[in-house]
């Protein structure tokens, strides 16, 4: 019998620090078992519990997308006891990795449309995941246009600096970058906050899904904004997060409702949520 | 089906006997209460009781339990990699459980034993144990098993059922498991008539549970219009948040995972938890789902009575045992909910 609680052997390869403050961190892991990483199969929207011997584990949504190979990558945001240790591990440290955990978004849907992905703050990683799954050459020719409103306090607060500024350069792509504010006078993308620029750069939600992850009081306004554009509540689909242990649906402790979170979602539709206790 | 009859004291002496072939745990009187403990040298079994105070789901699912265990010494070549913890996977024989209890094991196996995920220990204890029940002559005035779909000779999940009829057992192999067992516990082949007493006496039992408990329009309810109840407040006014319900219960099941260090050696544990703590759903950020008492109430009501059944589509999550009902300390009772459930 396998055991589902029993984490991969993973090596910290690589620690890139990602904002100004230093609260995030990119950690790229390889396994020590190279077999391991093809049991890892995943798909972008999955989640994984970062285990750390001696103080626990975290569920963490998988920043990198199936496509890049040798490696996965998690950008961990410092909070409590096992994310700070994580923090302080150094390139080289053995730990261990759980998963693939949870649905991804629903690429099936998703495939023949125009794309729409709003980000906030650092819930920006399995969204990083999702585009750079579709711009694959392979995958571009399955969705129709993508647009992206990715948005975060500062431009120093901003997730994946470097590739953001590639997308940018692209026109398979619409970028729409935004920030709460700045004084920096060379900024040169949008100012304002990630519901207001939604509703002045998406124009249309005819044949488009859209994908939002972020913190509770942004999707709480862009919500209103995609209904207005006439997105029903089945095309808007929402990752959410919960205090996990088991990640498989069996601890009891994610559930709103009948479903858990870990296993049932993270991704639900705005359609399903709306049939589900407003508790998380 | 093997039908047995043993005296009380030949029933007794052959269990002591068994106990070198197996791991055997009896009902055993502890200061004012009983338990199901290992029998031991000098362990004294006491069968003539009504239940135990904790639930016997321990030997399946224990209150603590290793899960793994890690070398932090970085000059140990495996330090920081997991590694399962060895147990003793030897035969063990519930003997004495109230049938209540067995139907509870039935309840949770839903939880842990599903298509997608076995729960690797759940399932190992659970395979390697062996339930003996020990039917309800004298069901207790909290009782009310009968109305959640067991019954005080249920048979659910029982290899072997036990009927007390005074001076003997009546001993009755369910499976082939309990079938094996009676064979090497000796005891003599029963008769009709005696099966016909057996039968009578479990007719009777049944008649004695009078708390009615209605729990059949729960599933057609929505689930939201449930949740939003304008009870809950008053339900879960007087409660303590103590978890004696979810720790007592045989049909609770959630836990919490916490790695131990000690010096340069590590485990990882699961240990019961409870829904009616606020640190159980209480995120890093600060932010709390069920962040006021009554949330926590409707939770536990709420899961056992709505969300488990429209998951499973099997009634409910309780076997009626009672216990929630006898110690919680400011008298709340899941037969009322269920009622005002059941009607809203």
């Amino acid at each position: 019998m396998e055991n589902s609680y029993l984490p991969y052997p993973v090596r910290i390869d690589e620690i890139i620090t990602e904002t100004e403050d230093r609260n995030l961190k990119t950690f790229k892991f390889v396994f020590l078992t190279p077999a391991d990483e093809e049991k890892f199969a995943y798909i972008p929207g999955q989640f994984a519990e970062l285990s750390i011997p001696g103080k626990g584990e975290i569920p963490i949504g998988i920043a990198s997308s199936p496509s890049e190979k040798g490696f996965i990558k998690f950008t961990v945001n410092k909070v409590g006891l096992v994310s700070s240790h994580l923090h302080n591990m150094k390139v080289g440290d053995i730990m261990g990795l759980r998963g693939p955990l949870g649905i991804s978004y629903p690429w099936e849907e998703m495939k023949g449309k125009n794309v729409v992905i709003i980000g906030g703050g650092f819930a920006f990683t399995t969204l990083r995941s999702s585009i750079i799954y579709m711009l694959q050459p392979e995958n571009r020719a399955n969705f129709q246009k993508i647009s992206v409103v990715y948005g975060a306090r500062s431009p120093g607060l901003l997730l994946y600096q470097d590739e953001l500024a590639q997308w940018e350069a692209r026109d398979d792509i619409n970028m729409h970058i935004t920030v709460d504010g700045t004084d920096d006078s060379d900024w040169k993308y949008n100012v304002g906050f990630v519901p207001t620029i939604t509703e002045e750069k998406i124009t249309s939600a005819e044949n488009a899904i859209a994908i939002v992850c972020g913190p509770p009081i942004m999707i709480k306004f862009t919500q209103p904004v995609l209904e207005k554009l006439g997105f029903p509540p089945e095309r808007i689909i929402l990752s959410l997060e919960m205090r996990m242990k088991c990640g498989i649906g069996i601890c009891g402790r994610c559930n709103i409702g009948d479903k858990y979170v870990c296993k049932d979602g993270p991704v639900f539709s705005l359609a399903q949520l709306k049939n589900m206790p407003s508790e998380y | 089906m093997t039908d047995k009859i043993y005296k009380k004291e030949e029933w007794l002496a052959s269990l002591t006997d068994l106990k070198e072939q197996y791991k055997l745990y009896v009902p055993v009187k502890d200061g004012d209460y009983h338990n199901i403990k290992p029998l031991e040298e000098g362990t004294k079994p006491d069968f003539d009781y009504q239940n135990s105070r904790l639930s016997p789901k321990s030997a399946i699912f224990p209150q603590s339990e290793r899960m793994f265990e890690y070398s932090l010494d970085e000059n140990d070549p495996d330090h920081g990699i997991l590694q399962e913890s060895e147990k003793d996977y030897r035969i063990q024989v519930l003997a004495g459980i109230r049938p209540c209890d067995a139907h509870a094991m039935e309840i949770v196996k839903r939880n842990f034993d599903t298509p997608e995920y076995r729960d690797y220990w759940w399932v190992k204890h659970r395979e390697t144990t062996i339930l003996i029940g020990l039917g309800c002559n004298e069901p207790c005035s909290t009782c009310f098993c009968t109305e959640v779909g067991g019954d005080p000779f249920g048979e659910k999940e029982l290899d072997i059922l036990l009927h007390d009829l005074g001076e003997q057992y009546l001993a009755r192999g369910l499976t082939d498991q309990g079938i094996e067992f009676l064979k090497k516990a000796g005891g003599t082949e029963a008769d009709k008539k005696t099966l016909k007493q057996a039968a009578e006496l479990a007719a009777k039992a049944r008649e004695k549970i009078r708390t009615k408990v209605s729990t059949d329009k729960l599933k057609d309810k929505v689930l939201n219009e449930l949740f939003d109840a304008p009870f809950w407040e008053e339900i879960g006014f007087s409660c303590l948040n103590c978890g004696t319900c979810t720790y007592l219960c045989p049909t609770c099941w959630c836990f919490d995972i916490q790695d131990e260090v000690h010096g340069k050696k590590g485990d990882r544990m699961r240990n019961w938890d409870s829904c009616m703590f606020p640190l159980f759903t209480y995120h890093g950020s600060g932010h709390n789902p069920r962040d006021q008492k009554y949330k926590r109430v409707r939770q536990r009501f709420m899961h056992k009575l709505k969300y488990y059944v429209d998951k499973y589509q099997n009634g409910v999550q309780c076997s009626g045992c009672g216990r929630c009902v006898r110690y919680c300390p400011v008298n709340i009772d899941i037969r009322q909910v269920a009622r005002l459930m059941n009607k809203f």
